[in-house]
């Protein structure tokens, strides 16, 4: 049965051969429904061989499946080979799962875009590109994986590419990842020099007789790669402006899985990074740092996709934290419900800017549930998970981790505690901002009917957006709803997720934990595991349950009301610290300023003045040499009874 | 070197610096003439000096080939040369168009004879005394020279002679005038016309052309005497019957 | 008792220097081939001397084809300046210098 696993990165890859070749004909929706179909077949393979695996014992739930020799060359053997194990079952499983409904609900959300088919095209390529990354035997084959998602995320960011910003957005994307994947590269010729292999079986069996300095130079420079392709610590900003493409790409992309990529990387390299504990502890540090940055900033911002993209920022953040202390099955646990409600949540954005005829600004807003249940309720679920409200999958995932941080280290607790009250909070003012209090906005009326009076200091929060300008007064009445099946489906099925995947987990009881036992043969002895009595396990989840409520009550009290509260939300916040005004202003400036130097100096003067002036020194040297040939035997004469001289000179000089 | 002089017979050293002197007033005249003709005729006591030479160093033979063959076929072939080229105008010596060639050529002149003596301080030659062909050998100077070429350097001598043929064609054939449309001789420009006549053998050569000898007549000739000369022979051979 | 053989090959030396100048000083084409033969007889000199010195008739037999070779030599040299003087009257070694660089 292990056997159709070859099935699985191949079924999205022929749907994006497929596409590619006649997706224009097949146009829309069907080409939305091939693809949404050969992913969710992908998702039926993977939950049979995720079965066929189980049926293994559970020392040997490890299947190796070579297709064919990728590179010989001297001593590099690189095979295209994919491994079976539970971590990569657990990862492939939600990858397509989730791929899927949001695969379903783009055929709703990109019913009236004339790119329909090329869309589908990408998403498929993206799938069988994270399943490549996902399930490769091999470091090398991971990396070419992890260059198909990063290609296929500039794609889809600049999917409307006659937009500048999103161009501009997609070239940013790419570069930051670049900037990640150098240090990836760096490391895979590192890991092949030490073990001169590329395998994870034999490079974790030669470990040993590698040095620790070289460890921590793999394990940071593979956290390079992880930083770049996950956002954190200083490779962030990217990820704020992949919000310019369609938002079924923000919520598969960037929030369900191409940047749990990184995650996913170190917690297949725990045998090095527990090998090389300063790597890990540089990486639990930086994580726990990029949470907290993230939820400041998600604080104040006024585009509902922003605030979710800070938000992923400040979540993998955490899942970074848990992977360097050593938890790694709480890493992989929090990766698995932050995909069900982080997907949730800006799939239900997303029906909410395409009800609001692609309105983002959350101070436009407000009211929305009364017309948009649906996609509110969903909404409501999502906030309160990744709040941590008790019972709902982000409370249990999250609580695994500040339980596990505070036994290795109390200041890494206290950081990720703040962070968990922040993120209730921002979260909980997106939700109140966009579904309840005040509504900003004009509602279309069918004909006949009286117009609904806006309270004064409605009308007012409508004319002025959220920038203080005054907009011009007459923006178009809306008339919102709850999106169709396609789109309601998924949210439906992710939020009954969110709420419910914490069963996967639970500490309360050893018997309860699959998901931790399920992953242990990956994880081993290397798993940081303290082992808290129970009423160590339930205090803290009192804690963690206090710290959620805190911040949900905090959001109800500031937001409930009013829209209005400038003190909350500083300048610096909204422009997130500065940080990218600063990358811009002093490198990406400053490079663009050097280049241009260097061309108008060095390369016009010293290159250019260079090469002509040594064609000009020939020429002239030519001149003068020319000089020689007077045409007169004499003076050839004159040359040849000056050579028998100096002739004569040498052999004088020789002679004894 | 003074010592071998003086201990060598009183004749022999008067005659060998007598001919010294000779053979370099000569080469000094040969290059300080301002006439051509003048050159010749020092190139001439040259050669006679270094025939005297020859004989002094036992090599007879070859003094006599010298005289006979240099002395008296090549300086001739040169007057001949410059005669009829009427190139016995007298060249401006003092003025060098070619700027520095004169101190340079000195100089490098001086340099290099320096450079020869300094050398051959002492020790002139580095080779072994000969085993065979001894110039001590009974047979006289000819005999030696004759069974040399004869027999060690035979192939030498009929490539040499292969080379005196070739000489010869060539010089018919660079000295021919150029032939026009007609497949007639054209008349040259100039006194040139005359050389045709000058190699092919003796008088007779003149006599078979008197045509082209009157027509000379209107053409301006580089140098009069030359035309009037083949003039009064041409005339003096139709006159004399 | 006879000289020996550097008296004779310090004259040949003077013979040929003085012989190399007056090449590369006289513009006369006619001078300059004379100032060649007395290049040519130094050198015969020179083998003569040797050829007393080490007792060898090779030296005289060398000296008889450079003689032979010399001969030969101007012939055809005086064929190319009768060929070069038919072009232009007065011409002087200055004169052929199209190959000027």
């Amino acid at each position: 049965m292990l056997r159709i696993a070859f099935l699985v990165p191949l079924l999205p890859l022929a749907g994006f051969l497929v596409l590619l070749a006649s997706g224009r004909k097949l146009g829309n929706p069907l080409a939305g429904w091939l693809a949404t179909f050969m992913v969710a077949a992908s998702f039926v393979v993977t939950v049979v061989v995720f079965a066929g695996l189980f049926r293994l014992p559970v020392g040997g739930r490890s299947y190796t499946q070579t297709w064919f020799t990728w590179i010989s060359s001297g001593h590099l053997h690189v095979d295209m080979g994919l491994l079976i194990d539970p971590l990569s079952m657990t990862m492939a499983a939600f990858v397509t799962g989730v791929s899927a409904l949001i695969h379903l609900y783009s055929i709703g959300y990109m019913e009236h875009d004339e790119d329909f088919p090329k869309f589908f095209l990408y998403l498929n390529l993206f799938v069988a590109s994270m399943l490549i990354l996902v399930l490769a035997d091999n470091f090398l084959l991971l990396f070419l994986g992890w260059e198909g998602v990063g290609v296929c995320s500039y794609f889809l960011i600049g999917f409307w590419f006659e937009r500048d910003s999103a161009s501009s957005a997609a070239k940013k994307a790419m570069i930051f990842n670049r900037i990640g994947d150098a240090a990836f590269l760096t490391a895979l010729f590192l890991i092949y020099e030490r073990t001169g292999s590329l395998e994870y079986h034999t490079v974790f069996s030669h470990l040993s007789s590698v040095g620790e300095p070289s460890l921590v130079a793999i394990g940071l420079l593979l956290f390079g790669g992880a930083v770049g392709k996950s956002a954190q610590i200083p490779l962030y900003p990217w990820l704020a402006d992949a919000m310019e493409g369609p938002t079924p790409v923000s919520a598969l992309i960037h929030a369900a899985t191409m940047v749990t990529a990184g995650v996913y990387l170190m917690c297949r390299i725990n045998p090095v990074l527990y090998r090389a504990p300063d790597a890990a502890h540089v990486i639990a540090i930086v994580g726990a740092a990029t949470a907290l940055l993230g939820a400041t900033i998600a604080c104040a911002q006024n585009d509902i996709k922003k605030i979710l993209a800070y938000s992923t920022i400040s979540q993998l953040g955490y899942m970074f934290l848990a992977a360097g202390i050593g938890a790694y099955d709480a890493a992989i646990f929090l990766m698995l419900t932050h995909a069900f409600y982080k997907a949730l949540l800006f799939l239900g954005a997303g029906s909410v800017i395409h009800a609001m005829n692609d309105e983002q600004d959350v101070k436009t807003m407000g009211a929305l549930a009364r017309v948009m249940p649906i996609t509110a309720v969903t909404f409501l679920i999502g906030w309160l998970s990744i709040g941590g409200v008790p019972v709902l999958s982000g409370f249990w995932a999250k609580g695994d981790v500040l339980l596990n941080s505070f036994a290795f280290s109390p200041a890494l607790w206290a950081v990720g505690a703040v962070t968990a009250v922040l993120t209730a909070y921002y979260l909980g003012r997106a939700y109140l901002l966009v579904f309840r209090g005040e509504q900003r906005w004009v509602e279309a009326r069918p004909a006949g009917a009286k117009p609904k009076q806006l309270s004064a200091k409605a009308k007012a929060a409508a004319a002025m957006s959220s920038t203080g300008q005054e907009t011009v007064a007459a923006k178009p009445a809306l008339h919102p709803l709850d999106p169709s099946w396609v789109m309601s489906l998924p949210l439906v099925v992710l939020g009954a997720l969110s709420a419910v995947g914490g069963l996967l987990n639970l500490p309360i009881h050893p018997d309860f934990d699959f998901l931790d036992r399920w992953l242990s043969p990956v994880f081993a002895s290397r798993l940081f595991a303290h082992q808290w009595g129970l009423g160590g396990v339930w205090t803290f989840a009192l804690i963690d349950a206090a710290l959620a409520l805190l911040g949900v009550g905090l959001a109800v009290a500031i937001w409930g009301r009013t829209a209005d509260r400038p003190e909350l939300e500083p300048v610096f916040l909204r422009r997130a610290w500065y940080i990218d005004w600063a990358y811009d202003r002093f490198i990406a400036r400053g490079s663009t300023e050097l280049a241009v130097e260097t061309s108008a100096v060095v390369e016009t003067e010293a290159i250019d003045g260079a090469v002509n002036g040594f064609a000009f020194l020939v020429r002239a040297g030519g001149r003068q040499l020319r000089k020689v040939q007077t045409g007169y035997v004499r003076n050839y004469a004159l040359g040849l009874a000056a050579g028998l001289v100096v002739i004569l000179a040498y052999v004088l000089t020789r002679a004894s | 070197m003074t010592s071998s002089l003086l201990a060598a017979t009183i004749p022999d050293a008067i005659t060998v610096v007598v001919a010294a002197v000779i053979c370099v007033v000569g080469a000094l005249g040969v290059v300080l003439a301002r006439n051509p003709v003048h050159s010749a005729l020092m190139l001439v006591m040259t050669l006679f000096g270094v025939a005297v030479l020859f004989i002094e160093e036992n090599a007879q033979f070859l003094a006599a080939v010298q005289v006979i063959v240099y002395a008296g076929a090549i300086v001739v072939l040169f007057l001949f040369v410059i005669m009829l080229l009427g190139v016995d105008r007298s060249e401006v010596i003092a003025k060098e168009p070619l700027p520095g060639q004169r101190p340079v050529a000195i100089c490098l002149g001086v340099l290099g004879l320096a450079e020869v003596l300094l050398l051959a301080h002492g020790k002139w030659s580095t080779g072994a005394h000969s085993v065979s062909g001894t110039l001590g050998s009974p047979a006289s100077n000819v005999q030696q020279i004759g069974k040399s070429i004869f027999t060690t350097y035979l192939l030498a001598f009929e490539v040499t002679s292969a080379l005196l043929v070739v000489a010869v064609v060539g010089a018919v054939v660079l000295a021919r005038r150029p032939r026009s449309s007609q497949g007639q001789l054209e008349p040259p420009g100039g006194a040139a016309l005359e050389l045709d006549d000058a190699i092919d053998s003796g008088p007779e050569a003149s006599k078979a052309e008197p045509i082209d000898v009157t027509t000379r007549d209107g053409e301006p000739a580089g140098d009069g005497t030359v035309v009037d000369s083949e003039d009064e022979i041409a005339e003096s051979e139709v006159t004399s019957p | 008792m006879s000289i020996s053989a550097s008296w004779y090959l310090t004259l040949a030396a003077l013979l040929f220097t003085i012989g190399a100048v007056g090449l590369l000083i006289r513009r006369n084409v006619l001078v300059m081939f004379m100032c060649v033969e007395l290049m040519l007889n130094a050198a015969n000199l020179t083998f003569v001397s040797f050829a007393r010195k080490l007792n060898d008739i090779a030296g005289q037999t060398a000296v008889f084809f450079v003689l032979v070779v010399a001969a030969a030599e101007v012939v055809v040299g005086l064929g190319i300046i009768v060929s070069i003087y038919r072009r232009r009257l007065g011409a002087t070694a200055d004169d052929v210098h199209e190959l000027k660089g």
